[in-house]
């Protein structure tokens, strides 16, 4: 268990920058989840954290320590790949003593180590088994045991899930999260897959072409994100991004979203945007969750600022628990989350409802969060 | 769409059946005769070596043995005359062993070698080295013979050096050990391009997962690398061991008298130039001389086959 902190950090492979200056720190049994498109370096960063790969220039401290110069055994780290990595030619008793067998541990305490491990992992039975004889959550099991076993300060977790099935990578996610809460170590973990990222962090650092976008809790990333591609990339569907234009209507400020064949939509600022930043014309992006767009009747009660508007129901997607019903402003498509339930039909004009506390502006010209 | 719906509609016809029974009898036909084609040579060769020299002079060679005889396989082995002395080919099947077997493991262990360095520790200019090791491989023969000749010259120097020393030349200057090295040397190449393809495919993360674990550079190769490797090995040893056995040319050139390996001292029966040219004893002789390479194959085909073929497909 340690804290782990990232400074300036840089990477490039010629004249290619791959990294462009990271800083991020994480405290001690904190979960950081580095997510972002594929290319992105969020694979890179995690390789340099375990030094496997060298850095550039800048600073890696694991419990205080600089790292940078130190061989990837010696930096008392853990790796979990997303293929596994489990040795072929070794039984899963091997595999997860491999390890301390290389730091020359005698064999009664190497024996020990694994039972616990094989223990609180449930993979007791499999020990004498060759990985080839494994299902794929089993050998996730096994990646994970033999990570355990060296109790290290940092766990780092590349993509570990993204092998499994479905159903087998939430079982897996909820076991993660339950190992982090128990063993409370330090633990980085790579993914693309957002859902993974907002359930498992208590940080989460959002990367694109080697910069960092945005870091934050969950709630933060998710409820007030920095920039329009942090809006886009987390939440599933993702947030409606709406060209409006800032206007002055009966002496106040609103945002108007124009629409082909029916009346503009008038909104209020939101009450989160900075509007000094705002004047009359300008172009905004008007950003709103699918589950902050409802019936006038269903939007969440508490919300200070509700703004409805009428329009026509072009998609309804149910999906079991919720109903996705997609109608269109400012030109795009404007996907609302709705009750299962939700007797609307395709071709029906609806009133809907935003709930402003939600809603977040961009600068269409810097594309940061007003 | 017609055409389709009437030939699912249409019953099953006999056209096809007899159309793949005139297929299978050309091509059974056609493999039976290449088969007989090539075993022809073999055939002929066991059936005169079982027969006794008149019979051999005076018959057909398509005839069976009358007076069914294993003294020609005697002679070959034991006393028949290869240069000046009369002892048989049994020396240089060992002569050809001692080359052999080390001139094997050595280039494919070297090669395995190479192959994980060129794809696991790349360094700037791998893909040069490769080119100029692949290079190796196109070389022929004849071209290195005088320069081969002037290095083994040089080493025959420091072995003489050291015997005048130390008493003893620590293999500098052995023919043996020269054949070893030229052997050696110029499998590489091939060695290094087995190698390097299969450890291409071969997983990196697994090599990650083992430098995490602490695992140092060779202990990564012996643990990690060998371990999974048998399909290419095999194929590397069926290959070097085939081509260093049945080499002739650095053999003949680099190893004289008592010295020669098998291919040459059975040159050297079948080309006597005294007496009478003994077709059993010749026969017997050649097949000794090929059974080993023919027993590998039979032994570990498949694998050849089967290695050449892994890491094409994943899986």
């Amino acid at each position: 268990m340690a804290t782990l902190e990232i400074r300036a950090l840089r990477k490039r492979f010629g004249s290619l920058e791959i990294l462009k200056g990271i800083d991020i720190s994480l405290e001690q049994g904190g979960f950081l989840v580095l997510v972002g498109p594929s290319g992105c370096g969020k694979s890179t960063l995690l390789n340099t954290i375990a030094g496997l790969e060298s850095i550039s220039s800048g600073e890696i401290l694991i419990g205080g320590q600089v790292v940078n110069d130190l061989h990837p055994s010696k930096r008392d780290i853990a790796m979990v790949f997303q293929s596994y990595a489990l040795y072929p030619n070794m039984s899963v008793g091997e595999n997860i003593a491999f390890g301390m067998e290389m730091r020359g541990v005698p064999k009664p305490e190497r024996e020990k180590a694994v039972a616990v491990v094989a223990k609180t992992l449930q993979i007791e039975h499999l020990l004498g088994r060759r990985p080839s004889q494994l299902s794929g959550g089993q050998r996730q099991r096994v990646a994970m045991g033999r990570a355990l076993v060296r109790q290290p300060r940092v766990f780092l977790f590349d993509e570990p899930l993204s092998n499994l099935d479905a159903k087998l990578r939430v079982d897996m996610r909820v076991e993660i999260k339950r190992l982090h809460q128990q063993t409370g170590t330090t633990i980085v973990y790579v993914t693309h897959d957002q859902i993974e990222a907002m359930t498992l962090a208590t940080k989460i650092a959002v990367l694109k072409d080697g910069e960092l976008q945005q870091v934050g809790t969950p709630a933060e990333i998710y409820n007030s994100p920095s920039n329009l591609f942090v809006a886009d990339f987390m939440g599933s569907p993702a947030m409606n991004l709406l060209e409006g234009t800032v206007k002055g209507v009966n002496g106040a400020r609103r945002i108007v979203l124009e629409r082909h064949d029916h009346p503009p939509i008038v909104l209020p600022i939101p009450a989160n945007a900075d509007e000094s930043q705002l004047s009359d014309g300008a172009k905004v992006i008007f950003g709103i969750r699918p589950e902050a767009v409802n019936d006038k009747e269903s939007i969440d009660r508490g919300a200070k600022s509700v703004a409805t508007f009428d329009a026509r129901v072009e998609i309804v997607e149910p999906a079991g628990s919720d109903t996705f019903v997609v109608t269109r402003a400012a030109g795009k498509e404007l996907t609302a989350r709705m009750r299962a339930d939700t007797q609307l039909r395709i071709g029906e004009n609806h009133t809907f409802a935003f709930n402003l506390d939600k809603a977040v502006l961009f600068d269409p010209q810097t594309s940061r969060r007003i | 769409m017609t055409a389709a719906a009437d030939a699912l509609a249409a019953p099953p016809s006999r056209e096809p059946a007899r159309h793949s029974m005139t297929t299978r009898v050309v091509i059974y036909g056609a493999l039976v005769l290449f088969a007989i084609v090539y075993l022809m040579p073999l055939v002929v060769m066991v059936m005169t070596s079982l027969k006794p020299l008149d019979e051999v002079t005076g018959g057909n060679m398509f005839y069976f043995p009358h007076d069914l005889t294993f003294e020609p396989w005697k002679k070959a082995w034991g006393t028949s005359c290869v240069g000046l002395t009369c002892e048989g080919i049994k020396g240089y099947v060992w002569n050809s062993v001692k080359m052999v077997v080390p001139a094997v493991l050595i280039s494919s262990l070297l090669g395995a070698l190479n192959g994980y360095v060129l794809t696991k520790w790349r360094f700037p200019g791998h893909k040069l080295v490769f080119g100029m090791m692949l290079f190796a491989c196109f070389i022929p023969f004849q071209s290195v013979l005088i320069p081969m000749a002037t290095i083994l010259g040089k080493l025959g120097g420091i072995g003489q050096t050291l015997i005048d020393t130390t008493g003893f030349s620590w293999g500098f200057g052995n023919p043996t050990v020269n054949l070893v090295l030229v052997h050696v040397v110029y499998g590489l190449g091939f060695t290094t391009l087995f190698f390097r393809n299969y450890y291409e495919t071969f997983p990196t993360e697994l090599i990650k997962a083992a430098q995490i674990d602490g695992a140092s550079f060779f202990q990564i190769f012996r643990r990690i690398l060998l371990p999974n490797s048998a399909p290419i090995f095999i194929v590397t040893v069926i290959y070097q061991f085939t081509n260093i056995w049945n080499d002739f040319l650095f053999g003949s050139t680099f190893a004289a008298g008592d010295s020669s390996p098998m291919t040459v001292a059975l040159y050297n029966i079948v080309n006597t130039s005294t007496g009478v040219i003994e077709y059993n004893v010749n026969m017997a002789a050649a097949i000794i001389a090929a059974a080993p390479t023919l027993v590998v194959y039979i032994l570990a085909g498949r694998y050849f086959v089967r290695g050449l073929m892994a890491g094409a497909v994943k899986g």
